[in-house]
């Protein structure tokens, strides 16, 4: 009964978290120097991580995809395999998922320890709102880092270094027919319903990271418990989110 | 024990006061007045709320019950803006500096100014070296928190304190865990920013001594009530048997030694049994 009730009370504290956050939004757009800091902090440090990941969850499809292809005689069609399965599905999830435990854990534990040494309250005694100017540029950046780093995921996985250099420099499939095959299947919908995705992620993401980390206990059990919920609870998010936007993009 | 505080005089002005942690009862009604322009210590032993008191000042905790006036403004009816202008003229420093570990500094003191001035840049660096100068510290204005000892991160806070010349600076433990030298920088900073700038400054600790020799007026605070006040003399004299023992740090008193716990002998007697 107590993990329902503590549950629904954390639900209605983080909803009127996120109320707050919103109103912070415009001042923290005010203030672009300190969103451009969180952008590098929370989108170009995530960079390696989501390239190298791109690149290898591509070649794993190209890999798996033309063993079964070629028994059809439809291995010309790799191309849209992987760029269908990226750009509906793995690209978003697996960003984000990888977003969660690379950038989220971060936010959570910095917000976490700068309330445990009293910075935050310290902003608040010199008049400094810290959902202004901590928590809002944080979020905002997490929610436009997330759809390019989906993107980038995207491009790895399937052109540069992913599919592409599996399925053509190594098992041959035809370069035009790879490009045309993806030009002609893969339509405007599916990347638009991709960034959709990526930018609820990345709500979902920096919205729990942010939470967890400004009602974390001060101390350094406080602190480890807020990474380690953010990236479960993150996680656990993301692949229910993926399940109801799935369902409605379905036609 | 005689108030030698007239009620104009005082900067900040606490009536009836409640407060409570959960079930745990901090404050049981209790009146404090600071008075303008002195240095007032608060005494009393860890966890009587002594923190919690500065917090209730400044706003960010809401009393249960009573009235915490700051220059005869009620700080809990205000609303968040009118807290916030009333914030720009109290200054705290916390017991471990709560430096922005980010900034430098430099940019640690010019943060108050930053935000809420629109100083040209020249004015704001000349500014910061100016208060960095008054705390010694101008020559560190480069370094990084991470690379400050505790006494130079509790000076440069005091600098980000009073960078926009507040009327109240209240001190959090200013004296914990600091060597012989640097206690004595800190508190020979109080006093003497205290008088030069004509702050008003509430000054936490429990190091007695310390505290009492900088203070023109003290308050003991135990169990949620105001023991004694008073000048630090009538302080050091008081006849209360629970001050005396604070004071001199006697381990046996109206304080025990003795967790609250069954009689010795009958719980070593029942021994594998539940208590």
């Amino acid at each position: 009964m107590s993990i329902i009730t503590d549950m629904l009370q954390g639900l209605g504290r983080a909803q009127f978290f996120l109320l707050s956050i919103i109103g912070a939004i415009p001042s923290a757009l005010l203030r672009p120097r300190l969103l451009i800091q969180q952008l590098y902090t929370v989108g170009v440090m995530s960079l390696i991580i989501i390239v190298i990941s791109g690149s290898f969850v591509g070649m794993v499809l190209a890999l798996q995809g033309y063993r079964t292809l070629v028994d059809f005689g439809a291995a010309e069609s790799l191309g849209v395999f992987v760029a269908v399965v990226i750009v509906r599905e793995l690209g978003p999830v697996v960003t984000a998922l990888l977003f969660a435990g690379r950038a989220g854990s971060a936010l959570a534990a910095e917000i976490g320890l700068m309330k445990a040494t009293d910075q935050l309250s310290g902003m608040e005694m010199m008049a400094v709102d810290p959902i202004k100017r901590v928590i809002a540029p944080r979020f905002v950046a997490g929610l436009i880092a997330m759809p390019l780093l989906s993107m980038i995921f995207a491009m790895m996985a399937i052109g540069i270094a992913g599919g592409h250099a599996i399925g053509v420099n190594l098992l041959g499939v035809d370069d035009g027919a790879y490009w045309s095959q993806i030009h002609s299947s893969l339509h405007w919908e599916d990347v638009r319903d991709s960034l959709v995705k990526s930018a609820v992620f990345g709500a979902a993401v920096s919205w729990i990271a942010v939470y967890q980390g400004y009602h974390a206990a001060p101390t350094s059990e406080g602190v480890s418990r807020a990474t380690t919920s953010t990236v479960v609870v993150s996680s656990l998010a993301i692949l229910a989110l993926d399940f109801i936007l799935t369902a409605f993009m379905f036609h | 024990m005689t108030t030698s505080v007239s009620d104009d005089a005082a900067l900040v002005r606490v009536r009836g006061l409640k407060f409570s942690h959960g079930p745990r009862v901090i404050y049981d009604g209790v009146d404090i007045d600071i008075p303008r322009g002195k240095v007032t210590a608060v005494m009393g032993p860890s966890g009587t709320g002594k923190t919690t008191l500065l917090r209730i000042i400044g706003g960010q905790w809401q009393p249960a019950a009573g009235t915490v006036e700051f220059d005869g403004v009620n700080v809990h009816t205000l609303r968040r803006k009118a807290l916030y202008e009333l914030r720009k003229r109290m200054g705290m420093l916390f017991q471990n500096g709560a430096l922005l570990t980010d900034l430098s500094v430099f940019e640690n003191v010019a943060f108050p100014m930053r935000e809420h001035t629109d100083l040209p840049e020249s004015m704001i660096r000349d500014l910061v070296l100016m208060k960095l100068e008054a705390v010694g510290l101008r020559g560190a204005r480069d370094l990084f928190p991470s690379q400050l000892s505790g006494g130079m991160s509790r000076r440069v806070g005091l600098a980000r304190a009073i960078a926009l010349d507040p009327d109240l600076v209240m001190f959090d433990e200013p004296f914990t865990g600091q060597d012989p030298i640097s206690m004595g920088v800190l508190m020979r900073l109080i006093r003497s920013l205290n008088d030069a700038l004509g702050l008003t400054s509430i000054v936490v600790s429990h190091d007695v001594e310390e505290v009492l020799s900088i203070s023109d007026y003290a308050y003991v605070i135990a169990s949620g009530k105001v023991l004694a006040s008073g000048t630090p003399d009538s302080i050091r004299n008081s006849d209360s048997p629970y001050v005396q023992q604070f004071l001199r740090g006697e381990p046996d008193g109206p304080v025990a030694f003795h967790y609250k716990a069954a009689a010795y002998a009958d719980d070593l007697m029942n021994k594998g049994k539940k208590a």
